[in-house]
């Protein structure tokens, strides 16, 4: 299973499933990482977490903890 | 008939802008009841029947924070007239979303696309009609930031509230799911105000426990419920809450291709995002930080700041607002104790405030362009690193960075911190570092002392900060701040050229709630304590006293003072002067003043003053006594603001008592310690207590955690299904 962390910079991958459970994944899925969506990895933070994607258009930062919840292809 | 109309979108969209726009000075800011969250309400320019309500920036109606909770349940119980949903016309797909919820309310909407100046700029297309259609609701473009169309909005918005008919609701879910809804409908219909019905249905598919909470349906209906929701489930092979959410993006998605027409392609860089590249870039986000940092506090506390502060000290805050005065009070023949009271008592504590207020506004100034152009959430993202470490998040920064400044309004930004346990923790530790009106109190005993030593202040710097990393440390494995981690998901906003009216008026809000301080809480205390200090029973019995030694708050300094003794300044004016820092800390020096036979108008460098504290303390007890003063209760306004944040008296006496312990043990292992070394104190009982502290303080930051290893299990668990699947 791949996961959001391990998709590089510069890289973009599609939304298979998200795990979890509560208000972490609804929290990430309100803000627009669907089933099928693309992500595209911006950058890592200078001190290696978090990650900033562009999803939907728009810029989001996500921690690499939540980002292992995101199964991508 | 007055109307009510609720300001409903996402953050970063325009809505602060669009709501100074339509009320103009016309404002009430207060807090919704019961929670933290800030709570604005104004009356329309030109309409003083139309009452705006401004909801908390939120993404989602969903029931998991504080901010959606509470514009829900305004939005379900207090049923405004109608909505004005401001989206953001430069990321229309994720603020549509929430205008997918806010439409199945059943209650008027109208839909204002903000940031149409933008839009038009980059070449985009948005079709109004086709929104429109799309959503059930009247479509109108503005732009706040220059302007225009506001008023307009706010207008279709009172006609659609006097029509009273919410729009036609578009069929946002697939077949299977909308016939689950229509499902749940009829066996709810009766129960539920007949407009919110769809809203309930949606949420009872959702499983949402608010609103399940609040129905009281009996077991049999919720069974039955459950049955059609269990079917769609293992339909769609989702659970319903993603169920929900992915067919709500899906129907945008549709609603977008059709109405949205982009320039750039996807995933190309805006001008917004070129500055990023820069700015949080892995090599030189850091030094671009530091550097932007340097600059705020270059200004803000260097040359200029000095300038101002001094102007005010010396010409606003003493010559005229004291020494005038008294020349007439003097010159009408008032009595001798009245204009004591009045100068000395009254102006003389409100002028040591307000000589503050310049720097403040410079500061504050600074902190809203950088809050408006969209700095702070860069800050949070190249920061979280470090402060999740400690148990706190990225956000924390910008409330530490403010307390710098001053506390009160740091404490208040701890409202940015979505999570209830990270703002309470940043709420409890943001008051360590040294703010503005601690600086004084440094600058007097470096100049006493330590030769005026820069040392000195650089190292209250460091003691404060490492105050809250280690309280991050201990705190986080205590009872009160375990739970489940919070996720960090933040968008970061486009940075925009920042609006000088959203500057101004957010530099003056936060001003304005520092300079009330002055007036109501300083004012008071400064009487009690002019009145403490100069009164007091003599030999011919009580009456005003010469010399303060035989004062009543000398009486009552000297039955407490023994309790610092430990510390190193059991005398009494150390114990009155740490009392009289409480209503605010710059008053330790005047108190100084006043106490040492000096004059109350001191400044910290006033050569008499170092000579009269040089005689009373040795460098050590200096020392303790400067870093107890850091750590220790911050003032009273401060104190209120933790009150108002935290919004509990239970959490409110626990941060202030944690913040006083934590400084007499502090302050306990500095003189014990530093006076073994010295040879100031000798071996006892002293040192064997601050022995024990520290040997409590390392067991408390390096103990397991137990409340993360269930977390970890919990995780390790959910894991161990992941790959089983």
């Amino acid at each position: 299973m791949k996961t959001l962390k391990e998709v590089k910079v510069g890289e973009t991958a599609t939304v298979v499933k998200l795990h979890g459970e509560g208000a972490t994944k609804r929290r990430i899925m309100d803000m627009g990482i669907t089933k099928g969506v693309e992500l595209h990895v911006r950058k890592v933070a200078p001190l290696g977490d978090p990650m900033e994607l562009n999803v939907r258009g728009y810029e989001l930062s996500v921690r690499k903890v939540d980002a292992e919840m995101i199964e991508v292809l | 008939m007055e109307l009510k109309i609720a300001l409903a979108g996402n953050p970063n969209c325009g809505k602060t802008t669009l709501f100074n726009d339509l009320t103009g000075s016309n404002q009430y800011v207060g807090n919704w009841p019961g929670v933290t969250v800030e709570k604005k309400e104004g009356k329309l320019k030109g309409h003083k029947d139309v009452i705006i309500q401004d909801l908390p920036g939120i993404y989602s109606l969903s029931p998991y924070t504080l901010e959606e909770v509470v514009a829900r349940s305004y939005l379900v119980s207090e049923k405004p007239d109608a909505i004005l949903n401001i989206i953001d016309g430069t990321n229309v797909e994720r603020n549509l979303y929430l205008t997918t919820q806010l439409v199945e309310l059943g209650l008027p909407v109208v839909m204002a696309v903000n940031m149409m100046d933008l839009v038009r700029k980059n070449g985009d297309k948005i079709d109004v009609a086709k929104l429109s259609a799309a959503l059930g609701c009247e479509v109108v473009e503005i732009s706040a930031l220059k302007g225009e169309g506001g008023i307009a909005a706010a207008e279709k918005a009172m006609a659609a509230a006097q029509a009273k008919k919410a729009g036609e609701l578009p069929h946002v879910f697939t077949g299977s799911v909308e016939h689950a809804i229509a499902h749940i409908e009829e066996s709810i219909s009766g129960k539920v105000p007949n407009n919110f019905l769809r809203w309930y249905a949606i949420k009872i598919f959702e499983r949402d426990s608010k609103v399940m909470e609040t129905l009281h349906l009996d077991a049999e209906l919720k069974a039955h419920l459950e049955e059609h929701i269990a079917d769609c489930e293992a339909e769609l092979d989702d659970d319903a809450e993603s169920i929900i959410t992915n067919q709500r993006y899906a129907y945008i998605n549709g609603v977008v291709d059709k109405a949205v027409k982009k320039k750039a392609a996807k995933h190309s860089l805006s001008t917004s995002d070129k500055i990023d590249r820069v700015v949080t870039n892995r090599v030189a986000a850091l030094p671009i930080f530091a550097a932007v940092m340097f600059l705020v506090y270059y200004i803000a506390i260097g040359p200029l700041g000095t300038f101002l502060t001094d102007w005010t000290n010396d010409v606003l805050g003493t010559a005229w607002l004291v020494d005038i005065p008294r020349g007439w009070l003097e010159g009408v023949g008032c009595a001798g104790w009245l204009t004591g009271l009045i100068c000395d008592g009254i102006l003389a504590g409100v002028g040591a405030v307000l000589g503050f207020v310049p720097q403040m506004l410079v500061l504050f100034l600074m902190l809203s362009i950088l809050e408006d152009v969209g700095y702070m959430a860069r800050v949070a993202f190249i920061m979280d690193r470090i402060f999740r470490k400690f148990g706190l998040s990225g956000k924390s920064f910008i409330p530490m960075l403010i307390s710098s400044g001053c506390g009160v309004p740091g404490v208040m930004a701890s409202r940015t911190i979505e999570n209830e346990r990270d703002r309470r923790m940043t709420i409890m530790t943001t008051c360590f570092v040294p703010c503005g009106a601690k600086m004084p109190i440094i600058g007097l005993f470096a100049g006493a002392l330590f030769g005026g030593s820069g040392l000195v202040a650089v190292s209250a710097y460091f003691i404060g900060v490492a105050a809250i990393i280690l309280s991050g440390i201990i705190l986080k494995k205590t009872k009160g701040f375990s739970g489940d981690p919070a996720p960090f998901v933040m968008e970061l906003p486009q940075y925009h050229t920042p609006s000088a009216k959203n500057v101004f008026h957010a530099t003056w809000e936060r001003g304005w709630s520092f300079i009330k301080r002055a007036g109501t809480v300083i004012v008071a205390s400064s009487m009690i304590l002019w009145f403490l200090q100069g009164f007091g029973f003599t030999e011919t019995g009580f009456g005003a006293v010469e010399d303060n030694n035989s004062s009543l708050l000398a009486a009552i300094g000297g039955a407490v003072c023994g309790i610092f003794a430990p510390l190193g300044f059991g005398n009494w004016q150390s114990t009155v002067a740490t009392v009289t820092g409480l209503i605010a800390k710059e008053n330790v020096v005047a108190t100084f003043g006043v106490l040492f036979h000096i004059g109350d108008g001191v400044a910290e460098d006033d050569v008499a003053l170092w000579g009269a504290i040089a005689q009373h303390y040795t460098m050590l007890s200096a020392y303790s006594f400067m870093v107890f003063n850091l750590l220790c209760a911050p003032c009273f306004a401060a104190m209120g603001a933790i009150k108002r944040e935290m919004n509990s008296a239970k959490w409110t006496a626990a941060a202030i008592g944690y913040m006083c312990g934590l400084a007499y043990l502090v302050s306990l292992m500095i003189y014990q310690f530093g006076g073994l070394i010295t040879g100031e104190v000798s071996f006892g009982l002293g040192t064997v207590a601050a022995v024990l502290v520290l040997a409590f303080f390392i067991y408390m930051l390096f103990r397991k955690n137990k409340y993360d290893d269930n977390r970890l299990t919990v995780s390790a668990v959910h894991a161990a299904k992941v790959v089983t699947r």
